[in-house]
This record gives C-alpha cells, sequence and structure tokens, in this order.
C-alpha cells in the first residue's frame, strides 16, 4: 500500500527530474505547477524578474509536449492581440478569421499585471470558460488549455494589479525567490537555463493529460480529511487574522490541488501533510490579512495551520 | 534559579484595565471627601493621556511623592491610615495609582485582582438593588478584563463579553448554593450599611413648628406594612409613634421617664393582623396602627401606647403585629397623667391661654369645648399649608390670631395647648398617617412625607379620645393623602406628587421590587434560613450540617457540569483515539505533537529526534493512515498491534 513517497516508481518521476535539471533547486514548485495543471486549474507565478519565471513556463511547456504561445503583455496590448481577427481577403472578397495567439495548449502570459484592465479580462474570459468570442462568433480552444501567467509584484511601476475575483481565476499563486546557494553556483558554471529549456524533448503526450487529471481527481479523499479541509476553510472565516473568509470554491480548489499533490508524491489517499503542502498556494493570494491589507503571507497560512486541529 | 523576564503588557489591554479600575471604584466617589475622588480622577486621567500620547509612565519618584502626599491627606482627614473609610480611601487611590505604573502583566494582574476586591466593599456603604447591579455589570468587566489579557492583542471586543456573561452565568448556580446554605451570622456579614446610621431622616422625639412639614418633604420610605386581610379604609390609618406631652412653649417633647403601668385598652371589633417592615429610624419606637393588642416579645407597649423596642432600630427590621382599631383606653387614667396634660408653661402664649379658659368657664362640658375649638379652625379663615411663615416668640398665639397658616403639627399643637388652658388633658402624637398600597404586591408604603401630627383628648368615661385638628382643616389630607391636599404644590417630593398613571405603575413596581429585594435578599437572615432547611426538611440544621449540605450541592453542580461536559464532548474515531495514545508516548520520550501537526511532520520529527523508535512509529503511521485516510476496509487489530510495538 503506497502510504509513503514512491517518487522514484512514479509514472512523473523522469519528467520532474527533467524538469529539475533546468530550473535548479525549485523541485517543490515544479510539483506545484504540475499539481495545478493535473487539478485543472490556471497557475499564476508573480515574483521578481530574472528569477525563471518564463523559464519554468517554457521548461513544463516542452516537457508536456504542448502547443505552446507565449504572449507578453505590455500596456497597449488590445484583446484583439489576443484572440484574433478577422482580415479582408481581396481575392475571395470576404473576411477569415486569424486565431489569435490564445488559440493553444498552453499560453504563457508575461508580466499580466502590466496590460489595461480590459485586455486583463480577455485573457481572464477565455480561461473561465474554455472559449473565445471575438466578433460575435464563438471559438472553443483546444484542450487541455493551461494558463501560466506571470506578474511582477504590485508595488513596481507602470503595473495594473489584478482584482480579487480575477486573481481567485488563477488556482495556485507560486513565489519562485532566490535559488539557494549551490543552484546559483551551478547556474553561473552553466552559463543560463533557457537555452536548456528550447532543446528538451517530450515526455508526455497532449492526449495523457486528460488521463491523468482523471486519475487525480478520483484519488481516495476520506471522511476526516474531507472534514480537515472544511475546519481549515471555516477558520479563515472565523478568524480575526483575515479580512474575509475562503470562498467555497477554494475549498474545491483545495481540495483538487491536494490531490494531485497527493498523486505526485505517489499515493492513493490524500493526507493531512499534503493539505497543508498545497494550502499557501492555495489559500495566500485569496486571503488578505486584517493588519495592513495585503495578500496573506505564509506566515499567516501557517499561523492558521497551527490553529487547526487536525479532526 | 532564574528569574523570567516580566512579559510586556501589550498597549490595547490598557483600556481594559481602566475601564476596571473606573467601574470598581466608581461607587466609592459618592461617599469620599471631594479632594480624595478629585485625587483618583485627576490620576486616571492622567494615566489616560500618558497611554493615549504613547508616552512614558512616569518614575519611581513620582509615585513615591504621590503616595506620601495622598497618604498625609488620608491621615489627616480620618486621623489614622487604618479603619474602614480610611483603608478605603487608600484603596480607591492606590488602585489609580497602579495604572500609572501598568509596565508588565503582573501589574495588569494586581489591577484585576483589586478590582474584584473592590468590588466587595461597596457592600459597607449600600446593599440596594442598584447596587447590586452596578456590581454585577463591575464583575462582568473585571472577568473580561482578565480574560483580554490572557486572550492576547487578537481578542475582540464583542467575543471576550460574551465569554465573561458565560463564565458569569455559569457562576449563578454556585452563588445560589452559597447564598442559601451557607451559614448565617446574625446581622449582615458585612457589618451595617453605614446609611442606615447616618442622615436617616425621620420622626424625632421632639416637634416644633417646621419639623413635621420639613419631613413631608421627604420622599423616603419609612415602613412598609402587609395586612392579612383588606387593609382598613385611609382614613383609619393612624400610625402612632412619640407620644409628647411636654411643652416649652416653643417645642413639644416627649417623657423623659417612662411611665411603666400597662396601659387598659377594651377592643369591641376583631384584632386586625399585620406585618410591618420598618426602615432603620435608629430609634427605639416602633410603629403600630391604634390600638395594639399583640405585639413582639422583645418590645413594650408603654402606657402611653406607644410600642418600644429593646434597642434602636438600626437594621430594616420586620414585626408582626395585631391591632383593634375600635378601642377604648385608660378610661381610668392616673392623676400625674391627667395633671400633666393640663401643664402649660406659664406666661407663653398668653391669647391662646386667655381664649382656653373662656371656654372653660363658659362652656360645661369637655366634650363641647373640643367641638369648640374645631369649629374655630374650621371657620377661622385657616389654611392648610407646607411652607408656613416663620414664627418667633409666642409661636402659638402668633399662628393662631395672626397668620393662620400652618402644617399639621401648627394645628395639633395650638389645639392641644387651647384644650389644656380650658381644662381638657390633652397631648400631641406624632406618627405617620396613611400610606399608599402597591397594587402589584399588596404592601402599603408608608413614607416620610406621611409623617403626621394629631392630639388626643382624655374625656371621663371615654378615656383618651384621638382628635385631628388637620381633618377639620383640610380634611382630603386624612382622607386621600398630601398630594391631593396640596395641588400644584412643587414642595412635596416628586415621588409623592406623581400624579400621571403611567408613572405611578412605574414606581409601584419599582417599589414592589425594592420591597421584594429586601424582604427575599437581604432579609434572608438565620431565621429565615432555618424556616427554608425545615421546609426542605432538615429542622434545626446547625452550621455544620449547612456545611455539609453546602459542599454537597457545590459538588452536585460540578458533577452535574463535568456530566453535561463528558457527555458533550466530541466523539473520537477509535483509529483517532489510538492515534492520540501514541502522540501521547511520544510526548513522554520528548517529542511534542500538537493536534494540528500531520502524521507525516510527526513522524519527520520522530525520525530526526529517536532514531531507535522510528521503525516502530513507521509502521505505526502506515497502519494509522491505511485506517483512518486510506481507501480500503479499516483493519483497527493491526494498528492496536503496531501500538503495542511501539516502546
Amino acid at each position: 500500500m503506497p502510504v509513503f513517497s514512491v517518487s522514484r516508481d512514479h509514472p512523473l518521476a523522469p519528467l520532474i527530474a527533467a524538469a529539475n535539471q533546468v530550473i535548479l533547486g525549485k523541485e517543490r514548485e515544479i510539483r506545484l505547477a504540475l499539481a495545478c495543471l493535473f487539478a485543472g486549474g490556471h497557475l499564476l507565478i508573480e515574483d521578481l524578474p530574472g528569477v525563471g519565471k518564463t523559464t519554468l513556463a517554457q521548461t513544463l511547456a516542452a516537457l508536456l509536449g504542448l502547443r505552446y504561445h507565449r504572449i507578453q503583455f505590455t500596456s497597449d496590448l488590445l484583446p484583439a492581440d489576443i484572440t484574433g481577427v478577422s482580415l479582408y481577403q481581396r481575392e475571395t472578397g470576404d473576411f477569415r478569421f486569424l486565431p489569435g495567439p490564445i488559440f493553444a495548449q498552453l499560453i504563457l502570459a508575461d508580466e499580466i499585471n502590466r496590460a489595461t484592465p480590459k485586455t486583463q479580462s480577455a485573457l481572464l474570459e477565455a480561461m473561465e470558460e474554455g472559449q473565445v468570442t471575438a466578433e460575435g462568433e464563438t471559438r472553443p480552444l483546444p484542450q487541455p488549455f493551461f494558463v501560466i501567467a506571470t506578474q511582477n509584484p504590485a508595488h513596481q511601476i507602470g503595473t495594473f494589479p489584478l482584482p480579487e475575483s480575477q486573481l481567485d481565476r488563477f488556482l495556485v499563486r507560486l513565489e519562485l525567490g532566490y535559488p539557494d546557494r549551490e543552484a546559483e553556483l551551478a547556474l553561473l558554471a552553466s552559463g543560463g537555463q533557457r537555452t536548456r529549456a528550447a532543446s528538451l524533448t517530450p515526455l508526455l503526450q497532449p492526449a495523457d493529460i486528460p488521463v491523468l487529471r482523471q486519475a487525480t481527481a478520483t484519488l481516495h479523499a476520506a471522511p476526516p480529511l474531507l472534514a480537515y479541509v472544511q475546519a481549515l476553510v471555516e477558520a479563515t472565516r472565523r478568524q480575526t487574522g483575515f479580512l474575509h473568509g475562503l470562498s467555497p470554491r477554494a475549498g474545491l480548489g483545495l481540495l483538487a490541488v491536494a490531490r494531485a499533490w497527493a498523486w505526485l508524491e505517489g499515493r492513493d489517499m490524500v493526507l493531512p501533510d499534503d493539505v497543508q503542502a498545497v494550502l499557501p498556494a492555495v489559500a495566500c493570494h485569496r486571503l488578505r490579512s486584517a493588519q495592513g491589507g495585503g495578500h496573506a503571507t505564509p506566515e499567516d497560512i501557517g499561523a492558521l495551520i497551527r490553529s487547526v486541529p487536525i479532526p | 534559579m532564574s528569574v523570567a523576564a516580566p512579559q510586556a503588557l501589550d498597549r490595547g489591554a490598557v483600556p481594559w484595565l481602566f475601564a476596571t479600575a473606573l467601574i470598581a471604584t466608581a461607587p466609592h466617589f459618592f461617599h469620599q471627601p471631594e479632594w480624595l475622588t478629585g485625587l483618583a480622577l485627576l490620576i486616571f486621567g492622567w494615566g489616560g493621556w500618558l497611554w493615549w500620547r504613547g508616552l512614558r509612565l512616569p518614575g519611581r519618584w513620582w509615585l513615591v511623592a504621590l503616595v506620601v502626599a495622598s497618604c498625609a491627606g488620608i491621615v489627616l482627614q480620618f486621623r489614622s491610615l487604618f479603619g474602614r473609610e480610611a483603608g478605603l480611601a487608600l484603596l480607591v487611590v492606590f488602585t489609580a495609582m497602579k495604572l500609572l505604573e501598568l509596565r508588565s502583566r503582573r501589574d495588569a494582574a494586581v489591577v484585576t485582582v483589586l478590582g474584584y476586591f473592590l468590588l466587595l466593599t461597596h457592600y459597607f456603604h449600600s446593599q440596594s438593588i442598584l447596587t447590586g447591579a452596578w456590581l454585577f455589570a463591575a464583575s462582568l468587566i473585571v472577568t473580561a478584563t482578565l480574560i483580554r489579557l490572557h486572550g492576547g492583542p487578537n481578542s475582540r471586543l464583542l467575543p471576550t463579553l460574551r465569554y465573561a456573561a458565560l463564565l458569569t452565568v455559569q457562576a449563578v448556580p454556585f452563588m445560589l448554593v452559597l447564598y442559601l446554605l451557607f451559614p448565617r451570622i446574625g446581622g449582615p456579614l458585612w457589618g451595617l450599611p453605614q446609611d442606615a446610621y447616618n442622615g436617616r431622616t425621620g420622626l424625632s422625639g421632639s416637634m416644633s413648628p417646621g419639623s413635621i412639614a420639613n419631613l413631608a418633604q421627604n420622599g423616603d420610605i419609612a415602613f412598609r406594612a402587609r395586612f392579612e386581610s383588606t387593609p382598613p379604609s385611609r382614613g383609619r390609618l393612624y400610625w402612632r409613634g412619640p407620644v409628647l406631652e411636654e411643652f416649652d412653649g416653643q417645642t413639644w417633647k416627649a417623657m423623659d421617664a417612662l411611665a411603666l403601668a400597662r396601659p387598659d385598652i377594651s377592643g369591641q371589633d376583631p384584632p386586625l393582623r399585620y406585618a410591618v417592615t420598618l426602615e432603620p429610624h435608629n430609634q427605639r419606637w416602633l410603629l403600630a396602627l391604634d390600638a395594639p393588642s399583640t405585639w413582639p416579645a422583645d418590645s413594650r407597649l408603654l402606657a402611653n401606647l406607644t410600642l418600644l423596642g429593646n434597642r434602636p432600630i438600626t437594621q430594616r427590621q420586620r414585626i408582626e403585629l395585631t391591632t383593634t382599631l375600635d378601642y377604648r383606653f385608660n378610661v381610668q387614667e392616673s392623676g400625674t397623667t391627667l395633671q400633666r396634660a393640663l401643664r402649660l408653661p406659664a406666661g407663653r402664649n398668653p391669647r391662646a391661654q386667655a381664649l382656653g379658659q373662656s371656654w372653660r368657664e363658659t362652656i360645661v362640658d369637655p366634650g363641647s369645648r373640643v367641638e369648640q375649638a374645631l369649629t374655630l379652625f374650621r371657620t377661622g379663615n385657616f389654611v392648610y399649608t407646607l411652607t408656613p411663615p416663620l414664627l418667633a416668640g409666642d409661636t402659638m398665639d402668633e399662628f393662631l390670631f395672626g397668620t393662620r397658616r400652618g402644617f399639621c403639627e401648627h394645628y395639633a399643637a395650638a389645639f392641644v395647648v387651647l384644650m389644656r388652658a380650658a381644662g381638657v388633658p390633652a397631648r400631641v402624637i406624632t406618627g405617620y398617617q396613611g400610606g399608599e398600597l402597591n397594587p402589584l404586591d399588596g404592601y402599603l408604603v408608608v413614607r416620610q412625607s406621611d409623617a403626621h401630627a394629631w392630639a388626643e383628648v382624655w374625656l371621663a368615661g371615654q378615656g383618651w379620645v384621638r382628635v385631628d385638628p388637620t381633618a377639620a382643616i383640610a380634611p382630603t389630607r386624612i382622607e386621600s393623602g398630601l398630594a391631593e391636599a396640596m395641588p400644584g404644590s412643587d414642595a412635596l417630593p416628586a415621588l409623592v406628587a406623581l400624579r400621571q398613571d403611567w408613572l405611578r405603575s412605574l414606581r409601584f413596581r419599582w417599589e414592589a421590587l425594592n420591597n421584594g429585594w429586601n424582604q427575599w435578599i437581604l432579609g434572608y437572615n438565620p431565621e429565615r434560613q432555618r424556616e427554608l432547611m425545615g421546609r426542605l426538611g432538615l429542622p434545626d440544621a446547625d452550621w455544620q450540617t449547612l456545611a455539609k449540605w453546602l459542599f454537597g450541592a457545590c459538588g452536585l453542580v460540578l458533577l452535574l457540569v463535568s456530566a453535561w461536559t463528558l457527555a458533550h464532548r466530541p466523539r473520537l474515531d477509535p483509529a483517532q483515539r489510538l492515534w492520540r495514545r501514541a502522540s501521547a508516548r511520544l510526548g513522554r520520550r520528548g517529542i511534542d505533537c500538537p493536534e494540528w501537526m500531520p502524521p507525516l511532520a510527526v513522524l519527520a520529527r520522530v525520525e530526526a529526534g529517536q532514531p531507535a523508535l522510528a521503525p516502530a512509529f513507521r509502521s505505526f503511521v502506515e497502519h494509522y493512515l491505511a485506517c483512518r485516510y486510506g481507501p480500503g476496509p479499516t483493519n483497527l487489530k493491526a494498528l492496536r498491534r503496531a501500538l503495542a510495538a511501539l516502546p
């Protein structure tokens, strides 16, 4: 009975190892990103420029074998630049739709908070609906459809911070942080990793992803585990440390990511350990601290975890 | 041994401590010298300002100077640092000063303890309902402060108060048990409330013009009475107090030497049974309707029908009485008494004396002389008023032939002077007349404003007969009370003059409540306790028996509470119970595993801290996780075995 982590025999072990070769010292973040993908959500990476956000997105796209587009968000980007436009065809005399970069399986929306809210919402609607409506015609997006958005911390100049309602569309938010000493030394020695990301060969087929999603979604979560998830969510509503608590949708998301995390650990059941492992990534961007009003920090979440006994 | 550094007090706790100190000391402000109240408020203000501006607390020398100055002031005021009042003053000032050195949680704890202690001291001054309510609220605040101190900066106002209220409510059963069963000693536990002794208004043993009119402006309750049958009509409710026989031309006085002869009363109707609850008035007389036929054992009836207790009434007291309303009294009166009842100071009030003597010469029948005097009052343009003009010199002459405006004591005194001059033995009776029936609890409330003076004359063959000259001037005073007799008079106390019905009923309600409080809470004395114990099947319970029942009852309450708590404890899953046991075992081996810590994290701790234990614990965790979180069937047996295998 696989209770403990069996990473070596896991089907995705080679994939994680390969990603680890490119993004040095960030295995936890890679796992969280994968968990987010298998839980069927979208990923937001928030950090300073130059810590490897784009590299992580490129690496995942390459290893998963997904059709990949990168959209660099700027303040003059228009919704049509994402969704596509209809052009007049002189030969035939009618209009032909030219799909925009959103018609791909993995979108890297780089520096999403530099675009205007109107453009941001075009992307976010696509994320929510899985389809794009342009010029009165609705077109489905390819499946799987996975968005990795990156953003700079909101206090940087020239940004439009995402409103709460749109932040909620991202299942997981990650901060990559600076690499540790060994990883940084290795990085300096190799002279940058982005070139390696481009040369990776896919380890999965696009058709594998629905199968894997199905496998994680049906992973066993026992009643005591559900009670623990509920207790955590309820505690965020009851406790004074947060302005308002987590929504039921956030609770569902937490359980889904915990399932995917447990599956990546090679278990056939979800444990409280899995819930605690993914809680900061799921909850931080959805909660505001009562003191100062900023987003909750991992320390806040740590205090929350320590205040809820495991049922 | 190392001393732990004192824990700093968080800023948000300070307002709570101020509230505690203020609410616990405030009632003393009304009983202390003004300068002490001012000093305490000044210190409160200073401390509050320092907190508001976030300034440093005053240094040690400031505090020493304050202590010396306030002690010096208290010694000057009370001639001592000890004793009740000086001790209370010290407590209040020092509590305020403690707020100037709120640095650590220890200081805060001192303030709350002082707060609880101060609450008790208020019973020295008053034991009224309002005091009780204030102290109940105050204890709630002090408890909430204590909770806030332990809750830290994140606790919120409402939940803290709710918690304090919950604790208070939980304490109520214990309070009741202790109240009912704690062995009672005679007299209140804290000594008497101070207001039993000082500043009591009421009848005194003397009367001069204006003394009863002053009393009439006081709405305090003198006593309450409860009749076993329907109360007699208002006009018959004459509550006899001191009988005044000595007159010096200005002031009437009661006899110093007490006539010890028993009065001779012949009653003609069935006796009326009632109980009187007297407010303390610091005098010995009791108030009864004329003429008493039975009275309590520790009192006696004087020859002039005054009922006298053995000791001054210094606390609220309930007495059972019976009275015959139709009576003849001392038809055979001693010569000395009659002589005394004819004595007038020579040379005083010559016109009144001359008028009386003229009646004696022209009218043969003494009863007709009485009628003559009442006719004079009725027809001589006399006015009944609460605010008569001041009289000096020969006061009765001036009243009868000059001002002709007076209150009941003027009429009673002038009547007796006229009668004595006319050769009819007469004396002044002071007491209360009437009263107000509270329809809610059936108690008749008699106030100081019902104080009254009337007269008594001795007629041959009839004995002493009551004559109320006020009834001749203002019959409504006797039939309906002072408020009806004095419409629009603003000299009457507000409570007596109330005319609106709803205000009246509100007042009735409040007084019924007060009466209940007096009868049942404050009046719960050793006799009542014995009575209650008797009804509970424990007649003649001594204090040892009471103590046994006390502990038994407290134990029972505790048992019920714990049983309820145990019954409502969340049920643990068997696997989880085994996990708790394993956690406890780890705890004994120095590995702390709090309830929020997930199993694999605990395992990691064990592997790091107790590698020898790790394999056995790892197997236990594997079974536990399978049982509790796994998809398959639970195998508790294997889990128990794994637990047993834990060293």
